[in-house]
């Protein structure tokens, strides 16, 4: 760092920037009708609702259970789905094994795609083709991880040690044998490890997906805000926070010892 | 024999896991998949190929290119708001700012978990109830969730910093404010600046959704479009977001790699 990349000497250029911020923020204030001055105004509608929040319905913890229960399977079983999926596709979507940069791009195009698309919207889109129901949450889980894990795992790909690769080549292996013998036993590992990163974010994303429709908890919390039971609500929410914290926790810890 | 319990053991391993996937499966009502036919999926995969380019922008102000800015006009501010108003947070929960003190960072902390576990819909039913069903109300949902979103990494970024620097000015004399202007605020803001744009690019993707709660945004009319199942519409309006969040990705993807 030289005296002239300081603060000092670059005023002009950190003023540009706040500004470009500024108008950005501005007319998009206006494009979103903002006004803040409504909010305050308005403070004690949500304290109501925060005060319904704070005061969570123990007596429908039973209740819970069962569709908890039934969220964490979905997420486990789309997570697996998944990445089961995921494993052969980001075999192609490097160069590594396929050394075929257009097999490569093509996939990673796909892989992108599916990426953008946001969960709730996929989930809306496959509840109108397959129909409401636990298994439509499941389908969208799998593609959603699908998209997310590819990504991770060839990335991973990317940065194993080639030697393997050589020594199979050096034998006349083909590229089955190389991306099963070489390959495979360097990322499974890391592999596992983002299953347990996707179940996690599963489970997270399970309590939007329900509100279209695509089962589990979030089934019962849209239904309890629809008929404004706030306090279920909050319980639901409490819950899915604390089985989140346990399965972070957990996940952290089995991640740590594979690594 | 050391080769045979490695045997048994993932024969033991290998069940244990099929079991497990037996055991999830098994009461998820799959009846709905088996009515599922391949020449209706067919169908609407051959509609959705065509999307319809009429409604990309008419001029009327509910077209979807126009909805699409608005979108992005609601991650944007909702982003802004989220990071100005996370500081304060992050500095209650960054450990390396309070000396010797583990209480202060764990309320911090809890209070930023907190304000991450309710997702994003029920934050927009909350504002929805204060400003009315409007973009606006979408914004703040992104806003109060991006709080602890960005909290949480801003305080990690924070207690993962270099001390060297911060140690220089406390030796010359420096209090704590001046030392997190010339010593902090130098070396996070790029880093800050990257995490930003990285969840700009997220609140994009989240504005798009919160318009199922009628909470603003391209969602509403995408909604509409699957219950009507007109795939024409439907497929126009995916494309301009997938379109749209392509093109952050690629722009803000420039921006932080010129921060690095």
């Amino acid at each position: 760092m030289k005296i002239k990349d300081t603060v000092h000497f670059q005023w002009y250029k950190s003023f540009f920037i706040v500004f470009i911020i500024l108008v950005c923020f501005l007319a998009s204030a206006t494009l979103t009708e903002a006004s803040f001055y409504e909010v305050f105004e308005n403070l004690d509608q949500a304290v109501a609702f925060l005060e319904e929040l704070s005061r969570p319905d123990f007596s429908y913890l039973p209740k819970l259970v069962d569709p908890m229960i039934k969220t964490l399977k979905m997420s486990a079983l789309g997570s697996l789905i998944g990445v089961i999926f995921a494993i052969p596709v980001s075999f192609l979507a490097t160069t590594v094994v396929t050394k075929n940069v257009i097999i490569t791009q093509l996939f990673r195009l796909i892989l992108n795609i599916v990426r953008t698309i946001p969960n709730l919207l996929l989930a809306a889109l496959l509840v109108a083709i397959l129909g409401i129901g636990d298994a439509t949450g499941v389908v969208t889980i799998a593609i959603f991880t699908f998209g997310m894990v590819s990504q991770l795992i060839y990335e991973t790909i990317e940065t194993i040690d080639m030697a393997p690769i050589e020594a199979a080549e050096s034998i006349g292996a083909n590229k089955l044998q190389i991306a099963v013998w070489s390959v495979w036993p360097q990322v499974m590992l890391n592999v596992l490890s983002y299953f347990f990163y996707a179940f996690e974010i599963n489970v997270r994303a399970s309590v939007v997906l329900g509100y279209v429709g695509a089962g589990g908890i979030g089934v019962t919390l849209s239904n309890a805000l629809g008929l404004f039971k706030y306090d279920r609500a909050s319980l639901i929410i409490i819950t899915i926070f604390i089985v989140v914290l346990i399965i972070d926790s957990l996940s952290e810890a089995i991640r740590r010892r594979i690594e | 024999m050391k080769s045979k319990s490695i045997l048994t053991n993932k024969l033991v391993i290998s069940l244990l896991f099929i079991f497990l996937v037996w055991f999830c499966a098994y009461d998820i009502d799959w009846s709905k998949l088996a009515a599922f036919s391949w020449s209706g999926f067919g169908q609407t995969l051959a509609q959705l190929m065509k999307p319809d380019f009429t409604i990309f922008y008419d001029g009327s102000g509910e077209d979807i290119l126009s909805l699409m800015v608005i979108t992005v006009g609601i991650a944007f501010v909702g982003t802004t708001i989220g990071t100005i108003l996370c500081i304060p947070f992050v500095l209650f929960a960054s450990k390396n700012l309070w000396k010797g003190n583990t209480i202060i960072p764990a309320i911090g902390k809890f209070v930023l978990d907190i304000l991450r576990a309710f997702p994003e819909l029920v934050y927009a039913i909350i504002f929805i109830k204060v400003v009315g069903p409007g973009p606006f109300a979408g914004a703040l949902a992104i806003g109060v969730h991006q709080i602890g979103m960005l909290g949480k990494l801003f305080t990690e970024e924070m207690e993962l910093m270099d001390d060297v620097p911060v140690e220089a000015c406390h030796a010359v004399g420096a209090n704590g404010i001046q030392t997190m202007f010339y010593a902090r605020i130098p070396q996070l803001l790029p880093i800050y600046a990257s995490l930003v744009l990285n969840h700009f690019e997220i609140g994009v993707r989240s504005a798009s959704t919160l318009g199922l709660v009628g909470a603003g945004g391209i969602g509403a009319v995408l909604v509409f479009a699957i219950q009507a199942r007109r795939w024409g519409r439907v497929s126009m309006i995916l494309l301009t977001v997938i379109a749209t969040v392509f093109l952050l990705d690629v722009l803000t993807g420039i921006i932080r790699k010129k921060l690095r």
